[in-house]
């Protein structure tokens, strides 16, 4: 223990560049547990982007393709549902509720969902949220809307302003729905899933707005607004559904049965199990961003490595004074070692105090902007481990300069060469 | 005649990877309490012979006894432990380690060496005492190491190398950044300090003329074989 006040007073000798370089480490610890942090959330958001959906049923395809357009709205369905089948399949007695999803249409750049008011009952995400409005309510009327939050943000709509929506899928449409416009009823709180960029509406208000449409043109018969309302307004097909089973045990059952049903090929996947299979398509990027922070650390204790080792030169008279006095070469590389030990666990300190720092002062500000909630947990065993090795690579690192220390002494002798 | 504290017989020592040795000396024997002054110009193996005394380096050949421990026949680890327990040492400059407060640097020693500790008795007080011995008075003791003057920090190093009672002090050109006033000032009082404390003085230097402050004293171009053989 004798060489610990030394170490430590010879330290703060020197306290500027070191105070320098365990901020320089408390800067990557706080990156690396915070790229690993933030990760482990990502994947938590993502992965409950849907939730207590049992199935998700569309055309015959890729369970990710299904997935992507049904829920992310990325991508088209290259095949419709029919009526019939929906009917058919929800009317199946595991099935407790079905929502219907009709997608093709967009509203400068946002698409359009058309669906029923049990969407707005039975959807939920983050585990076990329900929708919920900032302002107004559900749709009662054929024409009228409920906004994403962000569709309403970044267009500026207010209840009551009348929308038109476009045909298809391109922001830069000519051909316009704008003889039938949609009121804005309500307006969805942020959720932090796609649904903040959609559109909802009636799924008779789609078959209004095509009422008078062939083939994707428009036909010579013309319809106006209430006229499309006397129309048969059942559409003849939707894009995909939902289904929530009564029992969730049924839910291999019931999704071999719509994987076999004879009338029309249909797909069914279970949400969470396609959300993982995405994710996994996804981790490159994770990947990446923990080399980086890797980096980043590797650059901070080398940097530590600089600041100690420039000022070997200036210590060798130390190491002298210490050597004459009776200290043994490994006491030298002892100094050294106890340094760098006391450098990396104040950076290791700091650095999670800034990380939760950050963590409790952005989380507010986050789940305004994005809906999304850093759920703030103390280090969890990956983590601590991830410290240790950490702290085990600072120890490595201190042997380089306490070597060269060793050395000097076992050269220099009582006499410096300076 | 009582036994010699230091005492050397064809003692050798040649650097790794040269082939000349830089030092080769018959007999040396120095006596309990003797000041011993040691000229030698620069090269003349002086600081060789140092290493060798502290157990710093170890000879090729030969007999090298100090205090009656075999040097040679120690581990390196148990010839540093000898060096903190029986040795002071005084460098020409720069003694002091600068992050540490004056005492502090007095105790150093006691540090490293539980039998100084013992010796020392109340570790603050023993310092303070030798300091004010040495004239550091209480208000220079509270200055930083490097605001004292060379002489200043140079009568610091004696207090650090007597503390405990050390046999031997080495004393390594330790006037050499004084001038002529402070340099025969600093001789007298390590005398008498050397003496109160019953410490023999080892005192190395190229400077001639401290050959008459001395008792004995030895060429070391003359003894060391080394330089004479080389020189012909």
């Amino acid at each position: 223990m004798k060489l610990l006040p030394l170490t430590l007073k010879s330290a703060w000798n020197r306290r500027l560049s070191l105070s320098l370089t365990v901020l320089s480490i408390a800067i990557s610890i706080m990156l690396l547990l915070g790229v690993d942090q933030v990760r482990k959330e990502a994947k938590r958001n993502f992965i409950n982007t849907i939730s207590k959906t049992d199935l998700i049923v569309g055309a015959r395809s890729g369970p990710v393709n299904l997935l992507l357009y049904s829920v992310f709205r990325i991508g088209n369905a290259t095949n419709n549902v029919s009526w019939e089948s929906f009917e058919k399949l929800s009317s199946l007695k595991q099935v407790k509720w079905a929502i219907p999803l009709s997608l093709g249409d967009s509203h400068r750049g946002y698409r359009v969902l058309g669906t029923n008011t049990d969407y707005f009952k039975y959807y939920r995400f983050g585990g076990d949220r329900q929708l919920e409005f900032a302002e107004g309510g559900i749709f009662s009327h054929v024409y009228q809307v409920v906004l994403g939050a962000d569709v309403a943000a970044s267009l500026g709509y207010r209840l009551e302003d009348n929308i038109v929506v476009s045909h298809g899928l391109s922001s830069a449409s000519f051909a316009n729905h704008d003889d039938k416009p949609f009121r804005v009823i309500g307006i969805l709180k942020k959720t932090g899933t796609p649904l903040d960029r959609t559109l909802h509406v009636p799924l008779e208000g789609i078959s209004a707005i095509h009422s008078d449409w062939k083939s994707g043109t428009r036909s010579p018969l013309h319809l106006n607004a209430q006229q499309a309302l006397k129309m048969d307004l059942i559409p003849k097909e939707i894009t995909a559904f939902m289904l929530g089973l009564k029992n969730r045990i049924a839910t291999f059952r019931v999704q071999r049965q719509i994987n076999e049903f004879d009338e029309e090929p249909l797909l069914a996947i279970v949400p969470g199990a396609t959300l993982s299979e995405l994710w996994r398509l996804l981790s490159h990027f994770e990947v990446i961003l923990l080399a980086i922070s890797t980096l980043v650390l590797v650059a901070g204790l080398i940097g530590m490595l600089t600041t100690i080792i420039s000022s070997l030169n200036e210590r060798r008279r130390e190491m002298a004074i210490l050597r004459a006095i009776g200290a043994h070469p490994y006491h030298i590389i002892l100094l050294f070692m106890m340094e760098t030990l006391i450098i990396v666990s104040l950076g290791i300190v700091l650095g999670i105090f800034l990380l939760y720092l950050l963590m409790f002062s952005v989380n507010p500000l986050l789940t305004e902007w994005t809906g999304l909630t850093l759920q703030i947990q103390a280090p969890d065993m990956q983590q601590w481990l991830l410290l240790a090795v950490i702290m085990s690579a600072g120890v490595l690192v201190s042997l380089v300069p306490g070597l060269i220390a060793y050395r000097h002494s076992l050269q220099d002798g009582l006499m410096p060469r300076l | 005649m009582t036994e010699a504290v230091i005492s050397l017989n064809n003692l050798q020592f040649t650097w790794p990877r040269s082939s000349q040795p830089v030092l080769s000396i018959e007999q040396l024997h120095v006596n309990p309490g003797e000041h011993l002054f040691i000229q030698g110009k620069s090269g003349s193996g002086k600081t060789t012979l140092l290493n060798l005394l502290t157990g710093i380096n170890q000879p090729d050949s030969g007999q090298l006894s100090v205090l009656g421990f075999d040097l040679p026949a120690m581990s390196s680890i148990r010839r540093d432990s000898f060096r903190a327990d029986h040795l002071g040492v005084i460098f020409q400059q720069f003694n002091l380690l600068p992050f540490l407060s004056i005492v502090d640097n007095v105790m150093l020693p006691c540090r490293f060496s539980k039998r100084r500790r013992d010796k020392a008795g109340n570790l603050e007080q023993a310092a303070k005492q030798m300091l004010d011995e040495l004239q550091i008075s209480e208000n220079l003791r509270q200055r930083n190491v490097m605001d004292l003057s060379v002489g200043q920090q140079q009568r610091v190093a004696v207090a650090r190398a007597l503390i405990g009672n050390p046999e031997i002090v080495i004393a390594d050109e330790p006037t050499s950044a004084l001038d002529t006033e402070n340099r025969d000032n600093f001789v007298d009082l390590l005398f008498r300090r050397a003496n109160e404390h019953g410490s023999t003085l080892i005192f190395v230097s190229h400077d001639q003329h401290l050959f008459n402050h001395f008792q004995h004293s030895i060429h070391l171009d003359d003894v060391n074989l080394a330089i004479a053989t080389s020189a012909e």
